[in-house]
């Protein structure tokens, strides 16, 4: 927690302007996050000990505490297209968790317009039922009506790419790109204010990469924000206007995909 | 927060753009933040929002429940079958024990079907419980993708359980006609008490998945308060024959406690208008039934209300990491 109360950021984070021609959509505001990670055990952690550690108060002791995000401040404008990267555990998907709301800041706060969506990694929304019931159940939950879902329906099954007669099959059978990718399909059926995609495209083919650029092209033009964690820097650079470089929870850089891809791939080339 | 003067750092996208006469980074980013509109990250709709918002939902609540009844038993061989056999053998094991190990049929007739409604009913009132706390935990990975009124998977469960029972209770007509119960028109009372028993469900069902959101450990405890609020129910032996034991003629509170329980208002309400030989007959506690109504209704409001506020109260940190 000490580095908390350091305030000034360190030398080589971007100040944030603000363009007031522009309409925000996401403020991120000198956001940390701090994790509570309980360790896995080990010695001494028996029910005996347990029990006292009850008994006497304490917390559970294997607890430590990592600081995800220090300090990160950003603005992102309606239309926006963002990619975030950084080696592994320079905490983009802290980042996006963070505005989708599901993690709280230590200091700071997001601010948004608009309820953000996050699509994460795990392949399921419910892994026991069937695709076709999780599309239904999937639309109904983001409030479309049953009229609109099924109007939806036949363009998910088509943007998902299934193969025939799996659509009929639970989710536990797909594979994690089949899972991924219809997951992706149905959180795209609404227009989102904010959609925050970690690493949901990753697994797809060359043509599910072209259709859910068309699709993030899409949900710019009305007038959302785009939030992109990939470690592949191509689909970045082709699908965002803007990068933000992560590095050890701080912003490294923030600007045009180019640039900041390739002082990037420049500093992890060393 | 101060930010060191770096000027030429054209890499950073948003310095090309002009900037805001006195705009600063830090603390005024969150007054720009709030002065153009937005608002904090996951935060809570007013409460007669949210309710609008779960109304609005009632078709996801359904389809779930609905898909959820159908995907609870496709792993077994004999299906939805199990939505019958398992009250129906937990019915058995009670009717050996208790019934004729114990004898504790005695006085009240007829004790099959009596004791077949009693175990159907509880176990409602059990299942949604046990559903409820699991229903924020194991649904996750629903939540986290898309954004909607927690509240409705709790009710959700709850109404997977509802269906449940309707099953159940076709059964349990079958068993009341064969053991020559009458159909009579209090039968049709049976209605309002099977819905005053949902909103109470319901009501429980949230407390206990905003409780087992945050504290895992509820699953564990969880079936052994239920057992034991069973024993005290009075499921399986009467509580109207508690009058012939001494213990309730020094203390007669304890049986006026056992009578608000709602875990035996609703069971004996439903039981005395279903079988009407047994609500005239001195085990029953018939002449309560206006002061069990009474309890009933207030039950059904109460938990309702508090535990839908409740769980609403919480609602921006389910499904947080």
């Amino acid at each position: 927690m000490a580095d908390l109360k350091e305030k000034a950021p360190p030398v080589d984070s971007p100040q944030v302007v603000i363009d007031p021609t522009r309409e925000p959509i996401v403020v991120v505001d000198d956001l940390h996050i701090i994790y509570k990670v309980y360790g896995a055990g080990g010695a001494g952690s028996s029910g005996a000990t347990a029990l006292m550690r009850v008994l006497k108060r304490q917390n559970r002791p294997q607890t430590t505490e990592v600081h995800a995000i220090k300090g990160v401040s950003f603005i992102a404008y309606k239309g926006d297209a963002i990619g975030v990267i950084g080696t592994n555990g320079s905490g983009k998907s802290t980042l996006l968790k963070a505005i989708a709301g599901l993690l709280p800041p230590a200091q700071g706060g997001v601010y948004t317009d608009g309820q953000p969506s996050l699509l994460g990694v795990g392949a399921a929304l419910m892994k026991d039922l069937t695709g076709e019931r999780n599309i239904i159940l999937g639309c109904l939950a983001m409030g479309l009506t049953p009229e609109e879902t099924k109007a939806k329906y036949a363009e998910i099954v088509k943007f998902a790419g299934l193969k025939e007669g799996f659509i009929q099959y639970p989710m536990n059978t797909y594979s994690s790109g089949m899972g991924a990718r219809l997951r992706f399909a149905i959180a795209a059926a609404r227009t989102h204010d904010v959609l925050l995609i970690d690493e949901a495209l990753a697994t797809g083919d060359a043509k599910f990469k072209r259709r859910s650029k068309a699709k993030i092209e899409e949900l710019r033009r009305d007038a959302g924000a785009v939030f992109l964690v990939a470690h592949q820097l191509d689909v970045v650079e082709e699908t965002c206007n803007r990068v933000i470089w992560l590095d050890d929870g701080k912003v490294l850089m923030d600007g045009d995909p180019a640039e900041v891809i390739a002082a990037y791939t420049e500093a992890i080339g060393k | 927060m101060s930010h060191p003067d770096r000027p030429g750092r054209g890499h950073a996208g948003t310095l090309t753009e002009p900037p805001a006469p006195g705009a600063k980074a830090g603390g005024s980013l969150a007054a720009f933040a709030l002065a153009r509109g937005l608002t904090q990250s996951a935060a809570r709709p007013t409460f007669p929002q949210y309710i609008r918002d779960v109304w609005q939902r009632r078709h996801f609540i359904w389809a779930f429940a609905s898909s959820k009844s159908i995907s609870m038993y496709t792993s077994s061989k004999l299906g939805q079958l199990w939505q019958v056999l398992t009250p129906l053998l937990n019915a058995g094991v009670y009717y050996l024990v208790f019934g004729v190990l114990l004898n504790n049929s005695k006085g009240i007739q007829p004790y099959v079907p009596w004791l077949v409604a009693g175990v159907f009913l509880f176990s409602f009132t059990q299942r949604s419980i046990t559903a409820g706390a699991k229903s924020v935990g194991s649904n996750l990975s629903l939540i986290r993708a898309l954004h909607f009124p927690r509240a409705t998977l709790p009710l959700a469960f709850t109404v997977v359980e509802l269906q449940q029972l309707l099953v159940a209770l076709a059964v349990l007509v079958a068993i009341l006609l064969g053991f020559g119960v009458p159909i009579t028109i209090h039968w049709l009372l049976v209605i309002p008490l099977i819905l005053l028993q949902m909103m109470f469900n319901v009501g429980l069902s949230m407390m206990v998945a905003r409780i087992g959101a945050f504290t895992r450990d509820i699953t564990q405890l969880i079936p052994f308060i239920l057992r034991t609020w069973f024993y005290f129910s009075g499921i399986i032996y009467s509580v109207g024959k508690l009058d012939d034991s001494a213990h309730i003629k020094d203390h007669p509170w304890i049986k006026d406690i056992l009578e608000a329980n709602p875990g035996y208002t609703y069971v004996e309400l439903i039981r005395q208008n279903l079988i009407r030989e047994y609500a005239h007959s001195p085990a029953s506690s018939y002449e309560n039934a206006g002061l069990l109504w009474c309890y009933a209704v207030m039950w059904a409001v109460l938990f309702l209300v508090v535990g839908f506020w409740w769980f609403y109260r919480a609602e921006e940190r389910y499904g947080r990491g």
